[in-house]
């Protein structure tokens, strides 16, 4: 019961603060506050324009916020300002404690060299350089996200759409981060390869106790893998709460047209 | 006694925005409690909101106005207001719920969909395992079956399997949604079986049946949901 209590005292993760982020007159972003704990996994759902995938490049850095600030606690304990970290150690934060998965595998991945290189350079980016050791825990995460160790000396290109997404996620993942951003990661892939790598994904991050801030347009996807949802339309967060709670018992009328116009399998 | 569930005053209705922003009155004025060890059973005619109850208690539902305490780590919160983090952690280690339906996930077999709540709360996998498999035993699922995922099974073999997984946890509170609608006799005295044992073991629970024998059975008290009907 010791890690019980443990998630329910600790600290959060990553705090946002009032983001906005507006180009010219345009508000893409506005407002949004709330708080991510370890092991936690929070979707932002919304149609497209609503200003999930704005959000998702606030909260990782990648874009400068125009008011409000994302706070980070770091693997010392001590929180800070994103906006005050240097190019640096920003960096370093994406390729130790961070993950980000994105919707087209080829935009995460090298897609001319191999899919062990491909999980190894992480390791050598955080300093690993012993070869064996970093084939041999490259060959274990290929085996973790299901592709075949026969296959790790060929580049991604030569790989399916699924397989080229589960060896992003390998890739994120083998440096053991303490949260991913997942930007539509199912996105551009056949329905039957879907199921397979959100389970795969749902397994992963229990067992590896990750925070997940995930965007998707899939309120599916949402009820399978997060805790949480955050709907987000004209670029606010118009309702927020547990994810069965959101998708079964929708109070806001956005809300309850896209849970509404969801087609029954 | 404390009770571990106390109902004070609880209101539900919807508002359908897409239609024009109707209410649709679902229950008012829901006051009643269950102390450990109890069983109590919603009775009422369908549609009366036997289910919504229960969808709040669980926080799967949200209350427009009322108060529902829960005891949780020997402390009184009130879901109604708890934040989601808060609710996560209480259905992690206090109230369980059994649906009607069986939500499975794609390829995980039987045995781990039983297992999953122990070793959520951080039991070791083959102590899960082999307490899944006891269960599955009693609920009379053929050992061949218990490496396959559920989805494929027939609608009582899944509803045996819920009811494990249902079941499988030591939480004080148990929540039942028509836990024997679609088993035989024999099974259906298996579940009478094992809600008696979570008695012995002091677990509150609130449950809907339809079966008026089994009602019998299982039954400490009643409480009637057609007094809590919303004036519409």
């Amino acid at each position: 019961m010791a890690d019980q209590d443990m998630l329910e005292n600790d600290e959060p993760l990553l705090v946002a603060e009032s983001l906005s982020k507006s180009y010219g007159r345009i508000a893409a972003c506005r407002d949004v506050s709330f708080s991510l704990y370890p092991g936690e996994v929070l979707a932002i759902v919304g149609e497209s324009g609503s200003g999930k995938s704005t959000l998702l490049q606030l909260l990782s850095g990648q874009l400068a916020a125009s008011g409000g600030q994302v706070s980070y606690r770091m693997r010392d304990g001590v929180a800070r300002d994103l906006a005050t970290l240097g190019e640096a150690e920003r960096r370093f934060l994406f390729r130790t404690d961070w993950g980000f998965v994105h919707q087209d595998p080829a935009q995460g991945l090298r897609m001319a060299v191999s899919a062990g290189a491909n999980v190894g350079e992480r390791l050598m980016a955080v300093g690993w350089n012993h070869y064996g050791r970093i084939r041999d825990t490259a060959s274990d995460w290929l085996t973790r996200v299901e592709i075949d160790i026969a296959r790790i000396d060929d580049a991604p290109r030569t790989y399916s759409g699924g397989m080229r997404q589960r060896l992003q996620i390998a890739r994120n993942l083998v440096t053991e981060p303490r949260l991913v951003f997942m930007d539509e990661p199912t996105g551009g892939l056949d329905v039957s390869v879907q199921a397979r790598l959100l389970d795969l994904v749902r397994s992963l991050v229990a067992e590896l106790h990750l925070a997940v801030i995930i965007v998707t347009h899939d309120l599916a996807v949402a009820r399978l893998l997060s805790h949480r949802v955050m709907v987000m339309k004209g670029g606010r967060v118009i309702e927020t709460g547990l994810t069965d709670q959101v998708l079964d018992d929708p109070r806001e009328p956005y809300t309850q047209l896209l849970v509404s116009s969801i087609l029954p399998p | 006694m404390t009770a571990m569930i106390d109902i004070t005053d609880a209101n539900k209705s919807f508002t359908m925005h897409l239609q024009g922003g109707i209410e649709l009155p679902v229950v008012s004025g829901v006051t009643f409690h269950v102390n450990p060890g109890e069983c109590v059973v919603l009775s009422g005619p369908s549609g009366a909101g036997k289910s919504s109850i229960l969808k709040m208690i669980f926080g799967n539902y949200r209350c427009d106005s009322g108060r529902i305490g829960i005891r949780h780590r020997g402390e009184v919160i009130d879901l109604a207001t708890a934040e989601p983090r808060q609710v996560l952690n209480i259905r992690r280690a206090t109230i369980g719920y059994v649906s009607q339906f069986l939500r499975a996930v794609p390829r995980v077999a039987t045995i781990d969909v039983v297992a999953e709540p122990l070793i959520v709360n951080g039991l070791a996998r083959a102590e899960a395992q082999a307490r899944a498999g006891e269960l599955l035993h009693r609920l009379n699922i053929p050992e061949r079956l218990w490496q396959l995922p559920p989805a494929t099974f027939s609608g009582g073999e899944q509803q045996r399997v819920n009811i494990a997984r249902g079941f499988i946890s030591d939480l004080p509170i148990l929540l039942l949604d028509e836990p024997t609608a679609s088993l035989d006799a024999a099974n259906r005295a298996v579940v009478v079986e094992l809600v008696a044992e979570k008695k012995r073991h002091g677990v509150a629970m609130v449950a809907i049946v339809h079966d008026d024998e089994i009602r019998h059975q299982i039954a400490d008290r009643i409480v009637d949901v057609t007094s809590f009907a919303a004036a519409a």
